[in-house]
């Protein structure tokens, strides 16, 4: 990380080096960067800054430099070893003497632990090489108990460590002592870090910093983005009624990242995510390279490229897998033998879209769709990180509209064009964490606490009413029935604070502290196969190697029996005992579960636009393959390229069902949501719809019902069916029972702390004490709609898994401008689409209707 | 839940049109109500298990703070179904309180609802694991167990025995249909005897491919399915283990 480029000339900035820092740089052969030096500019002036800047240029080292400096030259630096290490008979007293001499001075905060360790090796060299009294530590929850409970009492001049340790901190009883004296915070990868709830606790962590710590100035560090106002706004205290901001120091410079698209061949496929025509071409990639990464959207992508490699891996090139499902000590061994140089190539998920420097990548290989621009450029960046050469990434599109897609995303580089989301509003779920957490460190005044929350920009616009209802949820639940006083948490006392009501509280509350829900996860473990019998009653040899963990919720759509790609191998699943899965080997050579699940990323607003563009205006096809061009050009003569702005929708009868098809370009999720709902308006309509599939462009329904004719003979109206309204009373009922938005509810009940986290180990215990959150959703819909858990979830549900803000937007954005198309045939446009019924999960109607049909095909069986 | 379809005319006729599932215990015609109550026209007796009421609260006694309208859930669905058949005894099969402390926490509107629905019929508190004892203001009668025309109501259900309803376990059935989980509580019985499913709103299930079931029943049993408006009958070899 601190691997510093060669310099190109200083211009004429006349900010100096202390000598130390200066011989330092010389020795090494450098010269500090304009913007390192820049940056210590602004510290120096006591204001706080945002450093945007590629990877490569220095970054780490120049959020630290305005530290170092200031610790090297402070008074009565703590070079006395007794000082540094107070006995623990002295413990309070000798800290005190330490804050006297400085104290905690710098905080860094890393979205990775890993990141946090490896950056603490990285400064240790500098500060060993100038010998300064520095004592830097890192914090993570890997740390040993007796080391962390010590830097609470004797801190070490720079923290290096996480959101949630921060948080863990924060609420603390240590807490206004530890950092009274602190200067500064460093955050890293703030572009990643602000887009999810963590942010926002993040946010309030530093808005109680800057009461606590006057002095304290803020640096983030980010990769390009959209909007750097946002991250400004988020770095500083937001006074009421106006904006405050971080000054901005862009770097400059640095040669321009090289993309290009893998000329897709005849045989370029119209649907599906597998890119198994491309497997060769990357295999020679790899082997034409030093070291290559391979990002796929998925972990079943992953898997699946990564056997297809091995299978043709002729040369025995070390080829890894990484995705956050494989066990952690397996991920270690991949990263270091990556940092060492000892890898061909890593196959590998989001997991590696942030983090330590790998040593030396040259090519970055990105499979299937890019979704956004910025996401692409910062996958990119990951090769070479050296400012002077070009990043080189090469683009695979698995199928044909993945081409537009790569095709749009290459332009956008060019431009380099940024669509990271705007800054998020606060999540309240999180708010009710950080209240607990503040009356856990001490008691808090809900005036001053309130005052404190609205200057964390996520939370500026607040108001008074929701913030205490937060508190009054954090209290006693929140509920309208007032029958839970006596089961408070937090009382308000005669002294007009707020406070625990007993410590037990505290120690729940550091074991459920953060944002992040995993999925339930369930340990997959290799046994050896039984013949014939399956379920629960059978034994099973245990014991057998852990291969990693894999989402419950996938899992329950496999029957024993089911094969499946994990690991790198083809598996059999033989039984769940407990929270283990239990797979074992098969000579199997296709898994016959396919497990697409999309990625978790939708396509960028921004990039969907580009790829309208370009689909509308056969002027832009210059760069299209051959193949692309003429089923562009057989769209345009069959029906109709749907044109910016409109909503094209082609009725047509296929197999002996009719069809309906429409293009809104607004990424799956959303395609979804509109999939339900558009559902159950068909229903209504008497047209017997049976099912949806929904892409990242398109939505194809069908049904028995004919609603093309429908439409010919004025029954139906399509401005009806796609009018804004069905996100009213619909949108609610389908809410009711659907699955995405319970498991929304829940990630919101963990996160606000009204039910607890599942610890592995712990599932057969509490079993029996826990409550499904699906029958705590059902009761508080019904008796408190208004409750502000279920207010969380829908505010989730807006921009989550439901993505009812982006439908929204795109349904007022068509009113009017919807052109049918009745068909006699499907479209070319709408073969992609069409392909993937049954690939992807086919949603229907209610499960009581496929209840209905599971108990006919009992019968049929039964009487057959 | 179309309530007027289905409703008693005398002591020994309730007209169906579809919505129930009539079974037979022990020369016993019972109706399985798709809301998960059992009731027994000839001796006009309702039969909901495991109510567990105060749930909630025993919760947040704990620390957990639940939403408090669990009971009001529960007795406002045990309300609907006593208005559909107007029984003249509702057996309680034992758990009807999810703690022994739960009789006294219930919120005065809720006791008062409960006492309500006990008016101008018998009612019998079955004891279960979680309320073994008797308790104070909840009104109706209490009992260990009951057998009625060669039938035993008790709280566990017992293997080998025959005509024994019982509850306790929460059977909960799945199944896997064009790729999509549906779970579902239900109703288990292999024609000797029968369990009832959970009655409560936060009362969870167990799976009835779990070997409790197999216990029992073995793998020769029906598991019939709550649906929305009526109930779906599936062989437990057909439903999918956890």
């Amino acid at each position: 990380m601190l691997r510093h480029p060669v310099s190109t000339q200083n211009r004429g900035n006349n900010i100096d080096l202390p000598e130390v820092f200066a011989r330092w740089f010389a020795s090494r052969g450098w010269t500090p960067r304009e913007h390192q030096l820049e940056l210590l500019a602004k510290a120096r002036a006591g204001r706080s800054a945002l450093l945007i800047a590629p990877t490569g240029a220095g970054k780490t080292l120049a959020g630290f430099l305005p530290s170092l400096i200031e610790l090297s030259e402070r008074d009565g630096s703590r070079t006395d070893a007794a000082q540094r290490w107070p006995a623990p008979a002295r413990l309070m007293d000798g800290a005190r003497a330490g804050l006297s001499a400085g104290g905690l001075h710098t905080l860094y905060i890393s979205p990775l632990k890993a990141l946090a360790v490896d950056i603490a090796r990285n400064l240790e060299r500098p500060v060993a090489e100038m010998a300064l009294p520095i004592r830097i530590e890192t914090r993570t929850g890997d740390t040993p108990a007796a080391r962390r409970q010590r830097q609470r009492r004797d801190p070490p001049d720079i923290l290096l460590t996480t959101p949630e340790q921060l948080a863990l901190l924060l609420a603390s009883p240590d807490g206004p002592f530890l950092f009274a004296g602190l200067r500064r915070v460093v955050l890293d990868e703030l572009h990643s870090i602000v887009t999810a709830k963590r942010g926002d606790l993040l946010s309030l962590g530093l808005a109680r910093l800057f009461r606590m710590a006057p002095r304290l100035t803020t640096i983030g560090l980010s990769a390009t983005v959209a909007d750097p106002d946002d991250l400004c706004r988020f770095l500083v205290p937001q006074p009421a009624g106006s904006e405050a901001r971080a000054d901005l120091v862009v770097f400059s410079g640095g040669a321009a990242p090289q993309v290009t698209m893998l000329e897709p061949g005849e045989d370029l496929p119209w649907a599906g995510h597998s890119a198994r025509h491309a497997f060769a071409d990357i295999y020679r990639l790899i082997r034409a390279h030093r070291t290559t990464l391979v990002f796929v959207n998925t972990r079943s992508q992953a898997e699946m490229i990564f056997h297809e490699l091995w299978r043709m891996n002729d040369d025995n090139l070390a080829i890894a897998l990484h995705h956050g499902s494989l066990d952690v000590g397996q991920r270690r061994r991949v990263e270091a033998a990556m940092a060492e140089g000892r890898l061909a190539a890593v196959v590998c998920t989001s997991s590696l879209d942030l983090g330590v420097d790998w040593g030396d990548i040259d090519l970055v290989i990105n499979v299937g769709a890019p979704k956004g621009a910025s996401r692409l450029l910062q996958r990119i960046g990951r090769a070479n990180h050296r400012l002077d050469e070009p990043s080189r990434g090469v683009l695979i599109p698995a199928n044909r509209f993945e081409v537009l897609e790569c095709t749009a995303a290459i332009e956008a580089v060019a431009a380099n064009a940024q669509d990271t989301p705007p800054l998020r509003t606060g999540a309240l779920d999180v708010l009710a964490q950080h209240v607990l957490g503040c009356a856990c460190g001490e008691p808090f005044r809900a005036d001053d606490l309130f005052a404190e929350v609205i200057t964390a920009a996520p939370y500026a616009g607040l108001t008074r009413a929701d913030f205490d209802a937060v508190v009054d949820f954090v209290a006693t639940g929140g509920y309208a029935l007032k029958s839970y006083e006596r089961f408070a948490k937090i009382r308000l006392g005669p002294d007009g604070r707020w406070r625990i009501t007993h410590p037990r509280v505290a120690q729940r509350y550091r074991l459920n502290v953060g944002t992040i829900v995993e999925a339930d996860m369930l340990k997959v473990r290799l046994v050896r196969s039984r013949a014939g019998q399956h379920g629960y009653s059978g034994t099973i040899a245990r014991g057998g190697r852990l291969l990693g963990e894999v989402e419950e919720y996938f899992i329950e759509t496999l029957v024993p029996g089911d094969t499946f790609v994990f690991a790198g191998e083809i598996l059999k699943y033989e039984a769940l005992v407990e929270d283990e899965v239990y797979v074992s080997r098969t000579s199997a050579t296709e898994p016959k579960v396919p497990a697409y699940e999309g990625g978790k990323f939708p396509l960028s607003t921004y990039l969907a636009g580009r790829v309208r563009r370009l689909l509308s205006d056969s002027h832009h096809w210059a760069p299209l393959p051959d193949t692309v061009r003429e089923w562009l050009t057989i769209q345009q003569w069959r029906s109709r390229l749907p044109q910016p702005g409109e909503l094209l929708v082609e009725t047509f009868p296929h197999a002996s069902r009719h069809y309906l098809v429409c293009y809104p370009f607004e990424g799956r999720l959303a395609h979804q949501t509109l999939g339900m709902l558009l559902t159950r308006r068909l229903e209504r309509a008497r047209l017997r719809p049976l099912g949806f599939v929904a892409t990242e462009y398109a939505l194809a329904a069908w049904a028995i019902g004919d609603a093309g004719a429908a439409i010919a003979r004025g029954e139906l109206s399509l401005a009806a069916l796609f009018d804004e309204d069905m996100l009213g009373d619909d949108l609610e009922a389908w809410l009711a029972e659907s699955a995405l938005m319970k498991r929304t509810f829940r990630n919101c009940a963990i996160i606000a702390g009204l039910i607890e986290r599942r610890f592995p180990g712990e599932e057969k215990s509490r079993r029996q004490v826990t409550v499904s959150t699906d029958l705590v959703y059902d009761v508080l819909r019904r008796h408190q709609p208004e409750h502000i858990l279920l207010r969380a979830a829908r505010a989730d549900a807006a921009t989550g898994l439901l993505d009812v803000r982006r439908l929204g937007e795109a349904l007022s954005r068509i009113k009017g401008r919807i052109i049918h198309n009745h068909l006699d045939r499907v479209s070319p446009l709408a073969v992609p689409v069409m392909l993937e019924i049954g690939r992807e999960m086919v949603y229907g109607e209610a499960s009581d209707e496929l209840l209905r049909q599971a108990a006919e095909e009992l019968v049929k069986e039964a009487m057959g | 839940m179309k309530g007027a379809a289905l409703r008693a005319t005398d002591a020994d006729r309730v007209e169906l049109d579809g919505l129930c599932t009539e079974a037979s215990l022990e020369g016993a015609s019972l109706v399985l109500d798709p809301a998960g109550a059992l009731y027994w026209p000839q001796e006009r007796a309702l039969v909901v298990a495991d109510l567990h009421l105060e749930k909630g609260s025993s919760f947040a006694a704990r620390g957990v703070l639940l939403p408090p309208f669990d009971t009001a859930a529960t007795l406002a669905r045990l309300k609907s179904v006593i208005m559909r058949y107007a029984p003249r005894l509702i057996i309680a099969l034992g758990d009807s309180f999810h703690d022994g402390r739960g009789p006294a926490r219930l919120a005065p509107g809720d006791r008062a609802a409960l006492l309500g629905l006990q008016q101008s019929r018998d009612w019998l508190w079955i004891a279960g694991n979680h309320d073994p004892g008797c308790a104070e203001g909840i009104g109706g009668r209490f009992a260990a167990r009951i057998a009625l025309g060669g039938i035993t109501f008790q709280h566990e259900p017992a293997p080998q025995l025959q005509g024994v309803i019982a509850g306790h376990l929460h059977p909960m059935a799945r199944l896997n249909v064009r790729g999509r989980g549906i779970s579902r509580r239900c109703f288990v019985s292999d024609g000797r005897s029968l369990v009832l499913p959970a009655f409560g709103a936060y009362a969870g299930g167990l799976n009835v491919r779990h070997r409790a079931f197999a216990h029992l029943f073995g793998t020769g049993f029906i598991a019939h399915l709550l649906g929305q408006h009526r109930l779906y009958a599936v062989a437990g070899a057909r439903c999918l283990p956890d």
